[in-house]
Order: structure tokens, then C-alpha cells, then sequence
């Protein structure tokens, strides 16, 4: 009897797992069957019109990707130092323990606080204004934390010995950083950025409320120029009643998610060469 | 044998450490610049709206005519999807974990772990879209009552969407407790289910408690699925079948406007704002500080 | 006199007794009176021991002893743990390593080291040598550079091996040819001094003879410190042995004197096996 209750546990258990990947099965089936038809090379390189039939997403689709190389330029680096430092430099100082500390709660906040952030110091504190830089300003915030924390992790990987011998032979700490662990820990550090950036992409709330305009019909041209992204793209056409524009949103999930797959199937790539060079 | 340093490469040395150094206090910078953000603002807001009126109202109007500043509506509509959300993750994540963690076999496990790595990689707009245009539809064949905005249909789809976090963390918690514990309980008899509600499950509480605060964290938090799908009409109430509005779809929607720097309309999404961050922040505290006391009891 | 299972009340008393051997040359290394610390925990109590040139100096003892770690501060590689503490004095050539105002990084250039478990870095073999002489501005010209790798590879007897292949990875030479390729890295830069830490005892027989006769070739240029747990190589390979024995230096003196003759029993019990 029991040896049933423990096969039906099991059973249900699975069920449970089942049911919760067969809706990623329905939306995408659903995304599909709404939207499919409407990718066409036109629809890619098309601009918005309020004839549901005529709109294109060019002009989102080169902000997102616009937006996110500025936001690579400005958080990669940054993120990277600050994992150097917090791995290779920071001792177990009180300083170090509260940075660390900040650096998890960070990764923690809803990204609708750092669009709050975004507004208040980048859109009018600095003045940037609804410009490209200040969206990539405010998702490089975002991202830090997740670049830093994947850049600790790689840098982690990387045996002590590589560092004693570097050391052994006069080497200074920086030479050993920069010749010999980031190297070795490249690969990861870059698997962790472009997963990183891979979610930024996909972030809506943020950029809304910098005020990443709804109704932009043109692709940035500059780091100051009023832009768009596909999410919000996506959101503005959800929004509206017409079933036309529907069809137009799923089409457009359909290039932001595959968008989405590239990136991610490039860091996997990347991670799986890295554990090839390795063993 | 000269020992003497090379003074250029010493100061080389130490402007590298100090830039690297900057870097890492950007961090700290990130938080002071939004607790600095969001105060500012709020205090400004609580000079013209007290703040009892605030956090107790039952009425938010704040674009009206006659503008009312209770935030509870928000916090209720906030709350309720949220619920909504910890009732399906919850018991679907954990069972997902036990499942995980006690009976996969290895092959099955890295087939399914990484789908939901999916789910939860799968943008938070695109959720939005799946629960106002199908799942929503889908329920009012069920539900005649439900309308077209309500708290349900994106209640579910969170609930989707927080499911992996709950159960990888969960899984993770669940996998730290040492196979000595389960060997004991074997060796008396007990079955797989017996020995992972009765002793894994216990062992790793602390662990699972520190998954499902982190979760709730995350519904808070949420924007998009209750933006699309959950409304705009603040409303103070436990009916799951009707619009409301959550705190996060209130600052999207003054964001989508055109609202001029500091009226207090402005104002308001920053006060709002503060509340999300702070309740946030606690419960990621509670989180971690569990997580902590889990780590300490199994090394 | 003591034995290993009692404690060990006048060991200091021992220690004082290790007799230093007369000197024909200036010692090139002098530890006075060393005591080094983990934490709150002393690790090395009142090491005083002087290291002649040019000779192959070798430090035994059971695991734990302290051998290693004493090798590491000669170097101050122990730096680099944190929460480590050093009182007393090492002198290279009669100056003082822990003094304040010393360069860590040029005395790890002349006082070099080779590690346990070879350690090459995942480049050529070609890059392993040539990063020390970068990194030292030790070499001008790329056929300078070239010239000084091939002689560091010619001192480790590694040359033939590899001659042809010095583009490919260091990872893809065998055990044995990884160490003396260390060996090599080590030697590049040309140091006064090689430390080297257990450097065959995870190699197999054949490797461990190749490298014990390159110690051989290798003392009449440098002076060399060698920490073994192998008391048949220490016979084999060095002139002088310092037995070490909970922290403290138990006995130094000529490696003959130390396996046949020793003063103290307790070297005498360790050196006949009654434990180890």
C-alpha cells in the first residue's frame, strides 16, 4: 500500500513538471500560430504605421540592439574591475564584505526601481534626457551585479597554482591578473556577459519608465537620441484593442525571443569550448 | 643582492588597485543613488501627503480631480496577484524539487533543468501577452464571471514564471542535506516519498523558507504580466476576477504619460516606488539572513 | 633523550644544539631565530639555520612538520596567505628579507621556486619561459628572447624533447617533462637561489631519477633548497639535511652524518623509520 502512495507521489510529481513546461509549450504554440505570419522582410525592416497591415519593427529592433551594445560598452568593463578587485584584491576587509554584500541585495531589486533610478539621476539629474545613453546607462545598473557576480565566478575557476607559479617567478599582482588569470578566465567572463545582456534585451520596465518613448518611428541614430525598444514595441501593440495588432506582437515575440535564443546558444557555445580547453 | 623596489612600477601598481577599486564602489554608488532617488522625492510627496493618509487610505485617485493618496488599493492589488502566484509556484516548485532532487535519474535531470532555465529566461512582456491573450480567454470559458483585466490570469502566469527560481533553489537547499540523513531513514524502511516529506524536506526548511521569500520578492516586484493583464483600476479588494491595479502597473502607467518634474503626480511614483523597494528589500534580507543560518547547519 | 611519543620538554634545548657546520664560504642564506604564525597558531618556533652556496641543502621530516613552510618563507611566497605573521629574521647575503622597505617581487626573482605538482601555465612552452623574462624585462630583442629560452630549457635538460614543438601546449607534455619544464621556467630568470618543494614526488621512478641527476648538474651555478619526504632521495641528492620535527629544527648538519651518525635520537628514530 504504501509502495502505491510512493509510486503515486512520483507520478504526480511529474505530472506537476509536465504541466508547468507545457505551458512554455502553449504560449510558444500560441505565440507561433498568432504570429508566424506576419515575419516577413518587410515586417523586419518596416517602420510603424497605424495600418496594423503596414507596420514594420526596424525601428525597435535596431534600438534594442543599439541600446545594448552601449550597454555592453558601459557595464562590462565596469563589472569586470570590480569582480577583479573583489576576487584578486579585496582581502577579507570590512569594506570588501559590505560591497559584497550590496552586490547581492542589488541583484535582488525589481528592475522598475532601477527605472525609478534611471529617471531621477540619468533623465534629470544629469540630463541626458530620454536619450539612448540614458536607457543603457540605467540597464548597465542592472546588469552590474550579474556580470560581477558571473566574473567572481570565472575568476574562481581559475587554479591557485597558475597565480603561485606567476608569483614564484616576480611576477606583480596586476601582471598576474592581467597575463595569466583573466586568460584563463575569459571564456567564462564572456558566457556571463552575454547571458547577462541576453536579459537586458528583454526588459520593458526599466526603459518605460526612463521614458523610453512608446511611439518613436525611427532607429536612434546617436547616444542622444530618443529611442525604442522591441519589448516595448511589443507592449504598445498588447495594448492596443484591435486583433490586428495582436498578430503584430506575436510576430515581433517571435524575433525578440529568437534574438534571445541566438545569444544564449552563443554562451553556451562559448562555455562549452571553455570546459574543452580545460581538461 | 639589491632588494630596493622599483618606485615606478610600485605606483604603477597602486593606481591600478585604486581604479579597480572604484569600480567595485560603483556598487555601493548604485544603492545610495537609489535609496538618495527615491527619498527625495517621497519626502517631497509626504510634505504634501501625510503619511498616515498615505499608507492607510483606501482610496488612490492621485490624476483626479479630487486626488486621493491610500495607497492600500495598490498594496492590495499587489498582494493579491502575488498570492495568487506563491499558491501556484509554491506547491508545483517544491514538488518539482522533490521530484528533482530525490527520483530523476541523471539523464532526465539535465533534460529538464534546463528548460526551466527557460522558463524563467523567457522575457517578462511575452508572459504578459501568453496571460491577457490566452490564458485570460482561456479561464473565462470556466469562469463566466471573469473580465477581460483581473488579478487571476496573471496571478497564474507568475506563478509560471517564479516556478524555476523556487524549485532550483529549493532543489539546491534540498541537495546540501548530507545522504546520511536519507540512509538512516531508508535503513528503518521508509519509502522515497516518506523519506523526502518526513526528513529531507524538514532538514532543508530553513533553505526552502529562504526560496519562497526570495519568490514573493520576485511577484512584488513583477511589472509587465500585471501591466498588460492585470488592469489600471486601483481597487481595494480579494476578488481575483476583476481589474485592479499593483503598484508596479501604477508606475508604468504615469511613466506612459506625460508628466511634468514635480507635480505631485510625479511625486507619487517615487513614493510608491520607496514602499516596493523597501518591502523588497526586507524580504531579501529575511532571505539571505536564512540562507546564512542554512549554510551554518550543513557546512 | 626523547621519543616520539612523549612530549617534548627540552627540545628547545635540542634545537639550540643543531649544530651549524663551519662555514668554508658565507652562508647565502641565514634564518635567525624564526617563528612564523597561522593566525594565533605558530607554525615554525626559533628556526636558526645557515644554507651554504653552491651546495643542495635538503629539509626532512613527517608530513605537517613545517619543511614547507619554512621553504616558503625564504621566498615569502607565505605572503600571499592571509593572516600569516613572521618574527625573527632570514638573510639573503646578509640582507634582511622582511625588512620594510624590500621588494617582494625582485626577491622572488632571484630566489626561485619550484612547486610540488607542476604548475605550467596553459600557453607554448615557448610562452611558460618567456613570461618570467617579460614580465622582468629580462630579454630585449625575439631572438634574445628566444636564445635565453632555449638555454633554460637546455639547463633542465628539456631541450631535445621539445625543441621542435615549442608552439604547442605545456599541458600536453608528460608529468616528469611538465616539472622540468618548471624547473626550466624557474631558471630562466636567472636566479641566485632555487627553492624546490617535494618537486619528483608525484612523478613516477624514471622521472624522479631525471630529475634528481638535473639537482645534481644544477648546484654548481645555484644554490639549492630542497624539501623531500623521501629520506632515500635526500641521502641521494643533497649535501647538507636539516631534520624538522613539530615546528622546530631538529638537527642540521652534513647528509652523511644525519643517515649514519646522527646526534639527537629523535633524528635517529626518523631517519631509521621507527616513525614517520
Amino acid at each position: 500500500m504504501r509502495l502505491f502512495v510512493d509510486r503515486a507521489f512520483q507520478v504526480v510529481a511529474l505530472a506537476v513538471l509536465c504541466l508547468a513546461l507545457m505551458a512554455l509549450g502553449a504560449l510558444i504554440l500560441d505565440v507561433w500560430q498568432d504570429g508566424a505570419r506576419r515575419l516577413t522582410w518587410d515586417f523586419l525592416s518596416g517602420f510603424p504605421s497605424r495600418r496594423p497591415e503596414n507596420a514594420g519593427i526596424w525601428h525597435a529592433l535596431s534600438g534594442s540592439i543599439f541600446v545594448i551594445l552601449v550597454t555592453a560598452a558601459l557595464a562590462v568593463p565596469v563589472g569586470v574591475a570590480a569582480a577583479i578587485y573583489l576576487e584578486e584584491y579585496g582581502t577579507r576587509s570590512l569594506m570588501a564584505k559590505l560591497i559584497e554584500i550590496n552586490i547581492a541585495n542589488l541583484a535582488a531589486v525589481p528592475s522598475i526601481i532601477y527605472g525609478l533610478l534611471g529617471l531621477g539621476l540619468f533623465v534629470r539629474g544629469l540630463a541626458m534626457g530620454r536619450s539612448v545613453l540614458a536607457g543603457a546607462s540605467t540597464l548597465a545598473l542592472l546588469v552590474l551585479p550579474v556580470i560581477i557576480l558571473a566574473t567572481r565566478e570565472a575568476l574562481r575557476a581559475v587554479p591557485p597554482s597558475i597565480r603561485e607559479a606567476s608569483y614564484a617567478l616576480g611576477a606583480t599582482k596586476w601582471q598576474t591578473v592581467w597575463h595569466q588569470v583573466i586568460p584563463v578566465a575569459l571564456p567564462g567572463i564572456l558566457t556571463g556577459t552575454i547571458l547577462a545582456l541576453s536579459r537586458a534585451i528583454g526588459e520593458t520596465a526599466p526603459l518605460i519608465t526612463i521614458g523610453a518613448l512608446t511611439f518613436v518611428a525611427f532607429a536612434p541614430d546617436s547616444i542622444w537620441s530618443p529611442f525604442t525598444v522591441l519589448p516595448i514595441q511589443i507592449f504598445n501593440w498588447v495594448s492596443r484593442p484591435q486583433p490586428a495588432f495582436r498578430a503584430n506582437a506575436a510576430a515581433a515575440i517571435l524575433v525578440l525571443l529568437a534574438l534571445l535564443l541566438t545569444m544564449n546558444a552563443a554562451a553556451i557555445w562559448l562555455r562549452d569550448r571553455y570546459q574543452k580547453k580545460l581538461t | 643582492m639589491t632588494l630596493r623596489p622599483r618606485a615606478r612600477s610600485r605606483g604603477f601598481e597602486a593606481l591600478i588597485e585604486w581604479a579597480l577599486f572604484i569600480c567595485a564602489l560603483l556598487s555601493i554608488g548604485t544603492t545610495a543613488g537609489i535609496i538618495l532617488v527615491l527619498a527625495i522625492e517621497t519626502v517631497a510627496f509626504l510634505r504634501e501627503v501625510s503619511i498616515v493618509a498615505f499608507l492607510f487610505g483606501t482610496e488612490w485617485t492621485p490624476l483626479f480631480a479630487t486626488p486621493r493618496f491610500g495607497v492600500l488599493p495598490l498594496v492590495a492589488g499587489t498582494t493579491l496577484v502575488s498570492v495568487i502566484a506563491m499558491l501556484v509556484a509554491l506547491p508545483m516548485g517544491l514538488l518539482s524539487a522533490i521530484y528533482l532532487s530525490e527520483y530523476a535519474p541523471p539523464r532526465l535531470r539535465r533534460v529538464i533543468k534546463p528548460v526551466l532555465e527557460i522558463l524563467a529566461g523567457v522575457p517578462t512582456v511575452v508572459y504578459g501577452y501568453f496571460a491577457l491573450l490566452f490564458v485570460t480567454p482561456l479561464l473565462q470559458r470556466f469562469i463566466p464571471g471573469l473580465a477581460g483585466f483581473n488579478a487571476l490570469g496573471p496571478g497564474i502566469v507568475m506563478g509560471i514564471m517564479i516556478l524555476p527560481l523556487v524549485s532550483s533553489l529549493s532543489e539546491d537547499a534540498m541537495q546540501a542535506v548530507p545522504r546520511g540523513l536519507r540512509e538512516g531513514s531508508y535503513a528503518l524502511g521508509a519509502t522515497r516519498m516518506q523519506t523526502s516529506i518526513r526528513v529531507v524536506v524538514p532538514a532543508a526548511f530553513s533553505g526552502i523558507t529562504a526560496a519562497c521569500i526570495l519568490a514573493a520578492s520576485r511577484a512584488i516586484g513583477e511589472t509587465m504580466i500585471v501591466a498588460i493583464a492585470a488592469g489600471q483600476q486601483p481597487r481595494l479588494t480579494w476578488n481575483p476576477l476583476v481589474p485592479i491595479e499593483t503598484m508596479t502597473a501604477y508606475i508604468v502607467q504615469v511613466s506612459l504619460g506625460d508628466t511634468p518634474q514635480g507635480t505631485i503626480e510625479y511625486r507619487t511614483i517615487f513614493a510608491v516606488g520607496m514602499l516596493l523597494f523597501l518591502g523588497t528589500f526586507l524580504l531579501n534580507l529575511a532571505s539571505a539572513w536564512l540562507r546564512e543560518r542554512f549554510r551554518e547547519e550543513y557546512g | 633523550m626523547n621519543s616520539p611519543g612523549q612530549p617534548v620538554r627540552s627540545l628547545a634545548a635540542v634545537a639550540a644544539r643543531a649544530t651549524r657546520p663551519a662555514a668554508d664560504k658565507p652562508a647565502k642564506v641565514r634564518a635567525e631565530r624564526l617563528n612564523f604564525y597561522y593566525g594565533d597558531t605558530r607554525a615554525l618556533q626559533d628556526i636558526s639555520v645557515d644554507i651554504q652556496p653552491n651546495l643542495v641543502t635538503a629539509f626532512i621530516g613527517p608530513s605537517g612538520c613545517g619543511k614547507s613552510t619554512f621553504l616558503r618563507t625564504l621566498n615569502r611566497m607565505n605572503d600571499i596567505i592571509p593572516h600569516t605573521r613572521v618574527e625573527g629574521r632570514v638573510r639573503i647575503d646578509e640582507a634582511d628579507i622582511y625588512a620594510p622597505a624590500v621588494d617582494v617581487v625582485a626577491l622572488r626573482r632571484r630566489v626561485g621556486m619550484v612547486f610540488q605538482k607542476s604548475n605550467p601555465f596553459p600557453k607554448s612552452i615557448f610562452e611558460n619561459i618567456a613570461y618570467g623574462l617579460r614580465i622582468n624585462d629580462l630579454a630585449g630583442s625575439r631572438s634574445e628572447l628566444a636564445g635565453r629560452v632555449e638555454e633554460s630549457l637546455q639547463q633542465a635538460a628539456l631541450w631535445d624533447e621539445v625543441k621542435d614543438r615549442l608552439q604547442e601546449s605545456a599541458l600536453a607534455l608528460s608529468g616528469g617533462q611538465q616539472q622540468r619544464l618548471c624547473i626550466a621556467r624557474a631558471l630562466a630568470v636567472r636566479p641566485e637561489i632555487l627553492l624546490m618543494d617535494e618537486p619528483a614526488s608525484a612523478l613516477d621512478p624514471i622521472a624522479t631519477q631525471r630529475i634528481e641527476e638535473l639537482i645534481y648538474d644544477l648546484k654548481q651555478a645555484y644554490t639549492i633548497v630542497i624539501v623531500t619526504h623521501n629520506m632515500q632521495q635526500a641521502a641521494r641528492v643533497s649535501d647538507f639535511t636539516a631534520f624538522f620535527w613539530l615546528g622546530r629544527l631538529v638537527e642540521y648538519d652534513r647528509t652523511e652524518k644525519i643517515f649514519t651518525n646522527p646526534t639527537e635520537k629523535l633524528t635517529e628514530d626518523y631517519v631509521t623509520g621507527r616513525f614517520g
